[in-house]
């Protein structure tokens, strides 16, 4: 056996590190943070968020607020969504656009105001985003960059809405999928986002640093009785890749395009100018060479990130996240492959440890929660 | 916690002899750090297994290992259950999740470490 070992080396830590580690959980680096890996095991959290609930810090992840009189110039030039149509309180999943069309990064934009963002990036791109925004900011908007002035945890699960709703006086039920409400949480002002990276219905909540041990626990003891428990970026990863849902660094990168990634909701190409908005535009008139689709194993094996894609004795591509997901019980991953071979039912092999196993490539979302 | 007649390997498998025959597995430390086993990749049965080589995997959710034989010889018998029930790795790691059993062709490995041995290498190892 050769196990994996963590390296604690100069990481970044939440403010709710120490109680991770008192509360026994396994912690591993992530995205150059100390981030518990898993509580009880990937399997049971994976499985609590599907039936009951979890809670998640996801802490590492990043806030860069955009304001002033030019902030929707800017965003409008920077992301590929429309954020002209976002309403206050409302929210957007977007890409943060290179001039080449490809991510810097995915991210959440949220509506204050007119003339006032919040957006949510990923733990190791909060720098490379903010550095990005600010280049670009001849439009004259103010970006700051306020990852430290938050906690995020993310409540996710069936229960989450009559969890949460025990702990704030914002009449959740009035706060749409994709939606955000700010309100006292346990008493501190938060932001209430009805978002999620989980397939799962619930709640994304910012809360200030200074609270984040005691809401953690106010949390944790109201959802006591509805089978709430602590959850880890373990199963964050499968909860996500079996909703189908990218991860940048792995799935989407510089090197990618939304058209290429399946994300054409998400590239408002009629909106006006912005970065990239030509070769999207090329993409979508003369169409792409590879596509990112989804698989299952037909073989029994796992493949993970990284494996080769074969079809017909020839690599056609490589594996960007691959898993065994825990609710499908099954060998499932993303992966690009020529455009041809992008339909459901097609079959190719992926290279596992040297042995090529059989794979088909089937829709995505893997998993799609019941309608409630 | 780690059974005072078996012997361990560095690589984390444990070996129990009886006679010629010895059965093999992997240490609760091992399942501990894979988390949920969900995957099983055992020798045949008649496999010529050599010491410190490679001769399955075990998959967790989130990795894979590789086993490493322990001792040298020939696979008389294998725990096919745990192809359907990989979670008996965590549940009893040193009992009903043994993996393989060998009929000995060669005296037993000089780097395989006693129970206390094996306990101080971990100590060792979280150490670091």
């Amino acid at each position: 056996m050769s196990v994996l070992s963590s390296e604690p080396a100069a990481l970044r830590k939440t403010a709710l590190n120490e109680l991770h580690r008192k509360m026994g959980a396994h912690m591993v680096p992530f995205g150059g943070w100390d981030m518990p890996l898993e509580y009880t095991g990937i399997v049971a959290e994976h499985m609590a968020v599907r039936t009951r609930a979890g809670l998640f810090d996801v802490s590492h992840m990043g806030e860069i607020e955009i304001a002033g009189k030019q902030a929707l110039a800017l965003l409008q030039k920077v992301t590929c969504n429309d954020v002209s149509r976002l309403q206050v309180n409302q929210a957007q999943y977007s890409g943060l656009m290179n001039d080449r069309g490809s991510f810097v990064d995915d991210l959440l934009v949220h509506k204050f105001s007119d003339e006032h963002y919040f957006l949510c990036v990923n733990a190791a791109r909060r720098e490379a985003d903010f550095d990005w925004i600010t280049q670009q900011n001849d439009p004259g908007a103010t970006v700051r960059n306020t990852s430290d002035d938050y906690t995020q945890l993310a409540l996710q699960g069936p229960k989450a809405k009559t969890i949460l709703q025990r702990l704030t006086s914002v009449d959740l039920s009035g706060v749409r999928y994709y939606w955000f409400a700010r309100g006292k949480v346990s008493g501190a002002e938060s932001i209430i986002a009805h978002t999620g990276y989980t397939g799962e219905d619930g709640f994304e909540i910012y809360v200030p640093v200074a609270d984040s041990e005691r809401i953690w626990n106010e949390v944790l003891e109201a959802g006591k009785d509805d089978g709430l428990i602590p959850c880890g970026l373990g199963a964050r990863n499968t909860l996500r890749l079996e909703a189908g849902m990218m991860l940048y660094g792995h799935d989407i990168n510089a090197e990618t395009t939304p058209l290429e990634a399946n994300l054409q909701w998400i590239c408002k190409l009629d909106k006006g100018p912005f970065l990239g908005r030509d070769v999207l535009l090329r993409q979508a008139q003369e169409g792409i060479s590879k596509k990112l689709v989804g698989f299952q194993m037909t073989d029994r094996a796992i493949a993970r990130d990284d494996a080769p894609v074969w079809s017909n004795d020839r690599q056609v591509g490589k594996v960007t996240s691959g898993s065994y997901v825990p609710y499908l019980k099954r060998a499932i991953g993303l992966a690009y492959v020529p455009t041809e071979l992008a339909k459901s039912g097609e079959r190719v092999q992926i290279e596992i440890r040297g042995n090529k196993a059989a794979a088909e490539i089937v829709p995505t979302p893997f998993y799609r929660r019941p309608k409630s | 916690m780690y059974p005072a007649n078996f012997r361990y390997s560095k690589e984390h498998e444990w070996v129990n002899v009886d006679g010629n025959v010895a059965t093999v597995g992997i240490t609760e430390h091992a399942q501990k750090q894979l988390g949920d086993i969900v995957f099983i990749e055992l020798p045949g049965l008649g496999a010529k297994l050599e010491a410190g080589k490679e001769c399955g995997t075990v998959e967790s959710v989130k990795a894979v290992s590789e086993i490493y034989s322990p001792v040298s010889g020939e696979v008389t018998e294998v725990n096919t259950a745990l192809n359907e029930t990989p979670e008996w790795i965590n549940q009893d790691p040193h009992g009903k999740a043994w993996m393989f059993k060998v009929a000995l062709s060669a005296p037993l490995w000089d780097e395989l470490l006693s129970a206390e041995q094996y306990e101080a290498y971990l100590r060792e190892e979280e150490g670091h």
